[in-house]
Parts: structure tokens; sequence; C-alpha cells
């Protein structure tokens, strides 16, 4: 086991580098003149514009940039923006509430979402098991942006239940956002469960189990519901990687200044430095999340073995 | 069966409702001190993301703009209609032959670190600001002053600096003593006092140029407010009353926070809800409800903002200036107000904006609606009507309705067919431009840097202005109107330059390199915790003025 994730864990690093040497090659491909749209309406002096591209290397062929790049990386400094704030300070000050954000969220659509399938799963054709179908299907359709708006005017400004934006009063300022950023994921993750208990419900060894005359409980929880989950943990594992990329529409619409509104703007702004850093580091969750979700495999399934 | 069914129902029903109750109790302790951040004499200002660090010479932007006045007082400064008042840092500022100015300062004024504001801190922030290794995105403003050119860095065809400016100070800037210091321009211009008001001339204590990087977080001025904390991207700052502030426009309140947004339809939320106190603009669906939800809290007033839709000169199509006389007359700028903007611009009428001395109502001839001359004009230039127009602008900032409204007027009154080329980013709209490749009408806008009708004409159609270095996008190019505007810098009277500056516009609106569409217009609404809150001309509100109630 040790040894697989080690293994796992050194793949990670030509991965890096060949999804940070793509990502620097997409910025340098976007159109446009990222200095020039600085000064707006109206152009910077022509010798600033010449120091700007100097000091951004932007002149440079894309090889070039990207040796540069790394050989600034490979003495631990990530580079700047194009306001020569440090890319390193930017991701800092902005993880932190994206990983609040995803806490709250993961941790809501698991919980709920389990639960809610799991019922749903067991009693197929239930009143509870329509309420889940009707209801899952509602939120999965409704746009994001739509429900982080509807949600902030309802229980935000009308009934004042929650923070309209913002992280001042901590943990429960992301209770509303993070509900809002889960409720896609949690009507999947009720579903995939649902689907996944109602199968196993028929399997033989849940039928051998109930034979043996074992409580209903212990059918349910140690048998199917640990047999029904990898589906499940695949999804949420996923979600988590997914998640720490940034939500930019929540983030705006609540106005929590995460990763994902540093990427968009960066993107938009060509700032290569700023979208290689945080996008690579996108990447690092991701791979290590889905190493977590094989390993969690073996536990749930102890005929899942790694050598 | 089908009851214990519906009891596993039951219970899961409650357990969300379980959840939701005890979220409702964590309210009840917390909802107290939702809007805590506004008592004691505090109020919160909405701002989106300041696009610079907090350095004067380097913000030119509205949101770090709106910070950095807070924080900073120039030499002089302006009044609510952008008329210089000499309650900043300048005792006075006079020349004799408009060339070389003298400025003396008034005693008394210090740093938030507590030093002294002297001639070399405005000296050595000039400077700074000018030397292009530096890079700081208002140097140009220098560009008048005798020895700009020896702090550019050498370039060659390609852009790339070649080497180090011959200079680090500009020779036209001489420190006298402590309280005086002299300016000599490259040419006569009277207006110079007029631009010395805006943020590129703040001056910039010792302290910033051993770490300016540091200080772009941590700003110190001189202005009414000092800075509390360090400024947190995405977050904001806040700030608290200055108070040694040596000027007569002390802070009123104790400190303002300000927050940065992302959303502007959050911030109004927050606004409506008495969370935050101020927000510089409206979002443009709620525009039509906020007037009856505010009522005298929903400010509306002027701003400097000027939208146009410029032509390409260069292009054969677009050289008669009959054809843009008639394209001009052709659209119906009410109209668009009206219905796409739900009257939160007015139509333009004139190059120069009403917000500045010099504004005269109606004197665009081409900017009434006459299709029946439009179409003699068309005719006589002998234009191509078969041929569709392409109307240009930048993609995703809002563009698209409007320019299309004038699409579909100038084919119902002009007969002619159209093209929306508006695939563009800002980012490579810009430099199209710069190089000659619009191929028809485009949209660009202006907002001014300092009250002053040459502020709306120089940077914008004058041959010096043409790009790369200047805005000139439409590569008009004519002597007379060059010199009328030089006439007007160099005369003695403001009055007089105002004289000049006019038969320039009148120049300029017979030629019609661009067809002017828009002044704008800004709107604010704020909460009842704050009286005395006013956006002037700039499109901002002067922290200083603003009381707290309670």
């Amino acid at each position: 086991m040790g040894r697989y994730v080690a293994r796992r864990l050194l793949l990670t690093i030509p991965v890096l580098f060949g999804a940070s040497f793509l990502i620097f090659a997409m910025v340098y491909a976007l159109p446009g003149d990222p200095i020039r749209a600085l000064g707006g309406d109206r152009p910077l002096a022509p010798a600033v514009v010449a120091q700007l591209k100097e000091q951004y290397n932007l002149n440079d062929p894309l090889g070039v940039q990207y040796l540069k790049y790394l050989g600034n990386l490979a003495q631990g400094d990530f580079g700047t923006d194009f306001r020569g704030r440090p890319v390193l300070e930017t991701i800092s000050q902005r993880l932190p509430i994206t990983i609040k954000l995803t806490v709250v969220a993961i941790a809501i659509e698991a919980v709920i979402g389990i639960i809610a399938g799991v019922l749903a799963g067991i009693r197929r054709n239930s009143f509870f098991d329509n309420v889940v179908l009707v209801s899952t299907t509602l939120v999965v359709s409704i746009p994001i942006l739509v429900l982080a708006f509807v949600a902030q005017f309802v229980f935000g400004l009308k009934l004042g239940l929650f923070p309209i934006s913002g992280a001042q009063e901590g943990w429960y300022s992301f209770i509303l956002p993070g509900l809002v950023l889960a409720s896609g994921s949690l009507a999947y993750v009720a579903r995939l469960t649902r689907t996944s208990v109602a199968e196993n419900m028929r399997a033989d060894y849940v039928r051998t189990a109930r034979a043996k005359g074992l409580p209903n409980r212990t059918v349910v929880v140690r048998h199917t519901l640990r047999n029904s989950l990898i589906p499940v943990i695949t999804f949420v594992g996923a979600d988590i990687g997914t998640l720490l990329g940034g939500a930019i529409v929540t983030e705006s619409v609540f106005n929590l200044p995460g990763i994902g509104r540093a990427i968009f703007d960066a993107v938009r702004a060509q700032e290569g430095a700023v979208v290689v850093g945080i996008v690579t580091l996108m990447v690092f969750f991701f791979i290590f999340f889905n190493l977590v979700v094989d390993v969690l495999y073996a536990v749930l399934d102890p005929r899942i073995r790694y050598e | 069966m089908n009851l214990s069914k519906r009891r596993g129902a039951l219970v899961a029903a409650s357990i969300t409702a379980a959840m939701v109750l005890s979220a409702c109790g964590g309210s009840d302790d917390n909802g107290g001190e939702g809007g805590g951040g506004s008592t004691g004499g505090t109020f919160s200002m909405y701002i989106d993301e300041p696009e610079n660090p907090l350095v004067p010479g380097n913000t030119t932007e509205s949101e770090g703009s709106q910070v950095v006045k807070s924080l900073w007082t120039g030499l002089i400064q302006y009044g609510p209609e952008g008329e210089v008042e000499y309650t900043g840092v300048a005792e006075s500022i006079e020349s004799e032959d408009n060339v070389t100015w003298t400025v003396t300062l008034n005693d008394g004024w210090t740093f938030h670190d507590g030093t002294p504001v002297t001639a070399q801190s405005f000296v050595d922030a000039w400077n700074y600001t000018a030397y292009s290794p530096n890079a700081q995105g208002a140097s140009y403003f220098f560009s008048n002053i005798e020895g700009y050119e020896d702090l550019q860095a050498p370039t060659d065809e390609e852009g790339n600096v070649t080497g180090e400016p011959a200079a680090t100070e500009m020779s036209g800037l001489e420190v006298v003593d402590d309280t005086t210091f002299t300016v000599t321009l490259t040419g006569p211009f009277a207006q110079f006092p007029v631009t010395v008001g805006y943020n590129a001339f703040f001056p910039l204590p010792e302290s910033f140029f051993e770490d300016p990087q540091a200080a772009g977080t941590n700003p110190i001025g001189n202005g009414p407010f000092k800075a509390d904390s360090e400024y947190v991207p995405g977050t904001g700052i806040t700030l608290s009353k200055y108070e040694d502030y040596a000027g007569e426009n002390e802070a009123q309140a104790d400190g303002v926070d300000y927050k940065v947004f992302t959303d502007l339809n959050t911030a109004y939320t927050e606004v409506q809800a008495g969370n935050l106190d101020i927000t510089r603009d409206v979002p443009p669906d709620a525009i039509t409800t906020a007037a009856d939800e505010f009522g005298d809290r929903f400010l509306e007033s002027p701003s400097s903002q000027f939208t146009y839709v410029g032509f390409p000169t260069y292009d054969p199509r677009y050289q008669d200036k009959r054809v843009r006389q008639a394209l001009s007359l052709a659209i119906d700028r009410e109209a668009i107000t009206d219905a796409i903007f739900n009257g939160t611009r007015a139509p333009a009428d004139a190059a120069i904006a009403p917000v500045v001395d010099g504004y005269r109502e109606g004197a665009c001839e081409y900017c009434e609606v006459d299709v029946e001359r439009a179409n003699q004009l068309l005719d006589e230039a002998g234009f191509d009507r078969s041929q569709p127009i392409d109307l240009w602008f930048n993609s995703g900032a809002g563009h698209d309705a409007w320019m299309e409204a004038i699409g579909n007027q100038l084919r119902e009154n002009l007969d002619l067919e159209y093209q929306l080329r508006g695939d563009l980013d800002f980012s490579q709209y810009l430099p199209l431009g710069d190089e000659k490749g619009y191929t028809g009408p485009f949209r660009l806008a202006w907002a001014m840097d300092y009250p002053s009708p040459q502020n709306y004409l120089e940077p914008l159609y004058s041959t010096a202005a043409l790009p790369p270095a200047g805005s000139n996008s439409s590569f008009y190019s004519n002597p007379e109107f060059d010199e009328l505007v030089a006439q007007g810098n160099q005369a003695s009277s403001n009055e007089e330059a105002i004289e000049f500056y006019q038969q320039a516009e009148d120049v300029l609106l017979e030629d019609m390199p661009i067809i002017p569409m828009f002044f704008g217009l800004e709107q604010a609404v704020h909460s009842e915790n704050v009286d005395g809150v006013f956006v002037d001309v700039f499109g901002q509100v002067d922290t200083s003025k603003v009381t707290v109630n309670n």
C-alpha cells in the first residue's frame, strides 16, 4: 500500500510539468495584448509598455518564457501578477476561503445526499423516494446563478437568517453559499446512492445476511451501504478536487474572495504566472484527492488491494 | 407497509428541519452584529477591486482612485462642479508666461507617518512616476514637463527596452526651498493648475521610495483619512480619520471601511439590507426601482463619461466628412438612451461634456436627427449603399444592444445594411485600432482626468495624440484644430482659453471624425446611516464630507 501511494505521488511530477506547460502555452496563445489593455481608453506611455513587457518577458518566445518561469520557480519564486503582487501571496490569501467553502459544501452534499439516497433506495417508489426524485431533478435543472441569487434574496435579505455576503462571520458565513454550491452535487450524490443501494438491496449477499437473521439496521448499514458507497466516493472525491479549483459564480454572488475569482481575473488579464501557479495547484489537488479515493476503495472493499 | 414508508419520510424531513432550525438559532446570535461596521462614526463603502497597488502615480482607474483620494490631498482640490479650489497643499500656482510655474506650498502639512510634506515630496514623486523603469501607469501626465523624454528608456523598433533612461530627474522640476518649487513645461499651457488635482500629481513620503512595493499595500498619504490596516485584495481596506490633517476639508466621519465586491448586485443587496452604507453604482436592472425604493437616498448626477463612435478616417469610405455627418444625423440618440439605458445616460449634443466649463448645449449641429438631410449628404458624397457597414465594439462589456440599435436606425433611415463586429476582447480590440484595423465606425469612451475642455479635445483628436502614443483612434489630423487647441493652451485667462477650445470644438464637430453619442450619468444609493453623500463629476464620493448619523 505504501509503495503504491509513493508511486502514485511520484507520477504526479511529470503530470504537473506537463499541465503547467500546457497552461502556459494556452495563456501564451490567447490573442490580444495584455499590456495594451492595462491602459484602457488611454494608452500607457510607450516606454512604460516596453518596461512592462521586459519585466514579464512578454517579448520572448513561448519556450524561453516557460524556461524563465521554471528557473524562477526553482528558486522558490512563483512570479507576480502585472500589479507586482506575488502569486504566492494571492494564493495564500484566497485559498483558505476556498477551502472553507469546499469543506462546507462537501459536508452538506455528502451527509444530506447519502442520507436521502439511502432512505430513497431502501424504500423504492415510496413517497419519500418520489420527493427525492422530483426535488433533485428540479435542483439539477436550475442554473447555480439563479439559485444563488434567489437564496441570497430569500434567506439573506428577506428572512435575514444568513449574512448576505462576505466571510466576516466565520464558518457561519459559508453555510448559505455552501448549500448553493453543494446543491447540484447533492442531487447527484442522492441519486447515485439511491440507485446503488436499491441495486445492492436485491443482491445475494444481502439476502444471505437477512437469512442469517441479522437485524435490518446491520444489513443496511454494514452490508448494503458499505458496498454502495464506492461510486459515491468516486464522485465526491472528484468533486473535492473541482471545488478546490474555485467556484466563480458562488464566490462572486456571495462576495467570497476565493481562488475561482482570482483565476477568472488572471485569465482575462492574460497573466501567465498567476494562471499557471493556481492551475498547477488545482491539478495537484485533483490528483491528490483521486489518490485518496483510490485508497478509500480498499478500505470499503477488502477485495481491492494495491501492491 | 405504506405507513412505515411515510414514517421514513417524516424522519428525513425532520432531520432537514432540525438542520434549518439550528441554522436559524445561529443567525439570531450573529444577526445583531451584522450591521456592526456602521456604528461609532464610521461608514462602509463599496468598491470594485482596484487594478493596481494603492500608489497614486499608478492608479488610473476609478476604484483605486476612490481610495487614493481618501488617503491623499493634492496641490489643489476640485469642488463639486469640478471647479479649482485652493484648499489643498498649494498656497498658489502662478506663472507669467504659462511655461514656468511657481508652486508655493502651505505650511503645516504632514504625511500620516508624521513627516512633513515639502516641495521635495512632490518633485520626488513626480520624477518617480515619470521614470519609465518604474512602469507607472500615469507617467504620461508628465510628458509636457521639460526633461520628461530623458526619463524614458530607449526602445528598439519592436518595443524592446535597449538601455537605461538618460536621467532620473526631470530638468523642468526644481526645488527652490521647502515650500517652493518650479515647473518648466515644454510649451505654454494655461490649464496647468487645473491638472494638478489629479492623483498622478500627489506627493509621496520618503518612506515610499525605500520600499514602493510595501507602500502599495500600506499606503501613507497626506489626506483626510489614513490607512489602519494593509490593503487585502478581494476584501478591502479600513481607513480612519487623520487627526493632524492640515487642510480645511477634514474628515467628518471617524473612519471609512472600503469593502471590495466583485458583484455589484451583491453590494446593492447589502445596502438594501442596511449592512453597507454607500455604493457609487446601481445595477442596471435595479435603476428603475431604486428611485422609489431609496427616495432621496438615491442620487443621480452627471459624470464625465463621454461615449462616442469613431470613424476610421484612414478608410477611403469614411474620408468624406459628409458621410460622417450623414451617419450622425441618422442616429436618434434619445431613443437609445430611453429604450436601452432607461435614462441612465444623456444624449450627447457636444464634444465637450456638460461637467466642464465651456460646454455649450447643442454645440453639435449634426447630433440632431434629420433623416432627409442625412440622405441628401450621403447622395452628395456618392456613398455606396450596397456595401454593409461594419460596426465595431469590444465584447462582453454590454455594448451589443446599443450598437445594434444604431445599426437598425441606419438601416431604417439610410437604407444601409450593417454587420456587428463585437467579438474582440478589450485586449485585442484596442491594439487593432492602434494598427488602423477598424473597417467601420467603432465604439470608444472617455472619462476626464481633470476638469478642462482641453482634456476632451487634445488627448482624443490632436495630431500629437495619434496612436500608439495617444487615444486618437480615428487618426484625425487637422492643423486648424491643433492650432486652436494650442492657442487655448497659451491663453492668458480661462475665459479666453475656453473661447479657443470652443472654436476647436466647432472645427471638430464640422469634420465629425467621431459621432458624439452619450454623456454619462452617475447613480448611487446610500443607507440611512450616512448623510452628505455626493458623487462628483469624476464619479467619486468625497469621503471627507460624509457624515454618520447616530
